[in-house]
């Protein structure tokens, strides 16, 4: 079982020096950071799009599971996040 | 929304804008990639026609950009570039050598939003940097490196190897460790420009660049995550061509000072080619429906071995203008690919560096032949060496 970085009580924020926007000519979320940038479709763009350095993964989960009704996402959404997380793209904010 | 013609429906939209402010820079270094006629451009763009640029180059999809020259601090307007790119929605870059980089204006840089800054560090010496860029600048190059920290911008060095630094790579590697950089560029020369002019005094032999990267993987292992480090080769040295700007008219596009629209930095040296000017066209008109941009796009213009090649959609033949620089004809195969048929320029030139290298007993020894430092005298002399015509 790999390590867990990100846990449900989490606040998740973006790495420093990367910024999430909408980018119009992609139609399509997308991260930017030096030298670089990652498109972010469809579900991993709606989840990037929560992480706001306050919200939990949990609040972040439970939001979701609000806009699109009817649908179990605890265990996508988490795997996503350590992905994410893996990646360099977030982290959880220490206070 | 991309227009109607049945071309533009083919190609991507660019990603990558390279705003060229001003060819004006302090520094004097011989390897710059800055075309070497770069005194005979027309007058530089207005802040008002950059601004416009700008516009242009997000609402065509560009995400990334870079703010280069020249020293893009030479323009006293850069500020307002900076703030217009943010609120643009850029992810923008400031390249600089650092030189005119005060508290002041950095303040206003992270004010406006400009997003990180790539220092460029001629070598780990003083002496070293201070000779290849004819300057006195280490220390100040320091002190930069030390405000670029204190406004949290991410370090992101970049160092230029070439024969006369790449056996410094150890104290480049501390250097960049003790700066607490999280990037760093090991970026060997690519011979182009002012570069090409000093091949001979560059280019560095095989077995330095062994050494060099093996020290490098070495740190790399020893530092992690801490700092990602990249380390580009010398492409005379690769028996396949780059992928050279991930293809012509793909991703990235490049203004110059006065202007001037290009898809890489190099192409205004090829002949028989127009570019066009922001003067005179929008940029979306430029990228999708200048012959210029469309010229290369594709493999239609591809000849042997490139066209009936496997690998042709992998590197799109390389580089056009090196293949123009060495084989005299754009459309070539970038003669650094060994199934060229033009591939032993290439060898040649690195048996001479082989050679160099033994003779060379010291790192200044520079050879008979003077290295030509990037100044606007020897850009007037080099251009009337290129266009006989035109004097």
């Amino acid at each position: 079982m790999a390590e867990r970085n990100i846990e449900l009580n989490s606040v998740i924020e973006l790495q420093r020096h990367f910024r999430f926007q909408w980018e119009p000519a992609q139609q399509a979320h997308v991260l930017l950071y030096p030298e670089g940038m990652v498109k972010l479709p469809g579900s991993a763009g709606e989840i990037m799009k929560r992480v706001d350095g306050v919200a939990t993964a949990e609040a972040i989960v439970l939001d979701l599971e609000k806009a699109f009704p009817g649908v179990e996402l605890r265990q996508d959404v988490m795997e996503f996040l350590e992905v994410a997380y893996a990646r360099g793209w977030i982290r959880a904010k220490q206070d | 929304m991309q227009g109607a013609g049945s071309v533009q429906s083919k190609i991507n939209n660019p990603l990558w804008l390279l705003a060229e402010v001003t060819y004006k820079c302090p520094l004097h270094c011989v390897f710059c990639y800055n075309p070497v006629d770069y005194t005979q451009y027309g007058p530089e763009l207005s802040t008002e026609e950059w601004l416009r640029v700008l516009r242009e180059g997000r609402e065509i999809g560009c995400t990334q950009l870079g703010f280069s020259g020249g020293e893009p601090l030479m323009r006293d307007d850069l500020e307002i570039m900076v703030a217009e790119a943010r609120k643009l929605g850029y992810y923008s870059n400031l390249i600089t050598s650092g030189v005119g980089l005060t508290e002041k204006r950095i303040s206003a840089f992270k004010q406006g939003g400009l997003d990180h800054i790539q220092l460029s560090f001629q070598d780990s010496t003083r002496e070293i940097n201070d000779f290849i860029s004819s300057t006195k600048t280490f220390e100040l190059k320091s002190k930069v490196a030390k405000l670029i920290k204190q406004h949290e911008y991410p370090m992101v060095l970049n160092v230029v190897l070439h024969r006369m630094n790449i056996d410094h790579i150890q104290q480049i590697l501390e250097m960049a460790e003790a700066m607490g950089a999280e990037y760093l560029e090991l970026a060997n020369t690519q011979y182009y420009a002012w570069a090409l002019v000093n091949r001979d005094q560059l280019l560095p032999s095989r077995e330095q660049l062994e050494r060099a990267e093996e020290i490098t993987n070495q740190f790399r292992a020893r530092i992690g995550d801490r700092m990602k480090i990249y380390f580009v080769v010398p492409d005379y040295y690769a028996t396949r061509p780059k992928a050279c700007m991930n293809g012509w008219g793909s991703v990235f596009v490049t203004i110059q000072s006065d202007g001037t629209v290009l898809p890489c930095h190099e192409a205004r040296m090829l002949p028989g080619m127009t570019f066009p000017s922001v003067r005179e066209h929008d940029l979306r008109w430029i990228w999708y429906d200048s012959p210029g941009f469309n010229h290369f796009r594709g493999d239609e213009w591809m000849k042997e071995p490139c066209r009936t090649c496997p690998e042709k959609t992998k590197d799109f033949g390389g580089c056009r203008c090196q293949a123009y620089m060495l084989t005299g004809d754009a459309a070539n195969a970038d003669p650094v690919c060994d199934l060229s048929p033009h591939h032993d320029v290439v060898t040649a030139a690195v048996a001479k560096a082989q050679q160099a290298q033994t003779k060379a007993a010291t790192a200044k020894n520079t050879a008979a032949q003077p290295i030509v430092f990037r100044d606007d005298k020897n850009s007037r002399k080099l251009s009337q060496k290129a266009q006989p015509e035109t004097t």
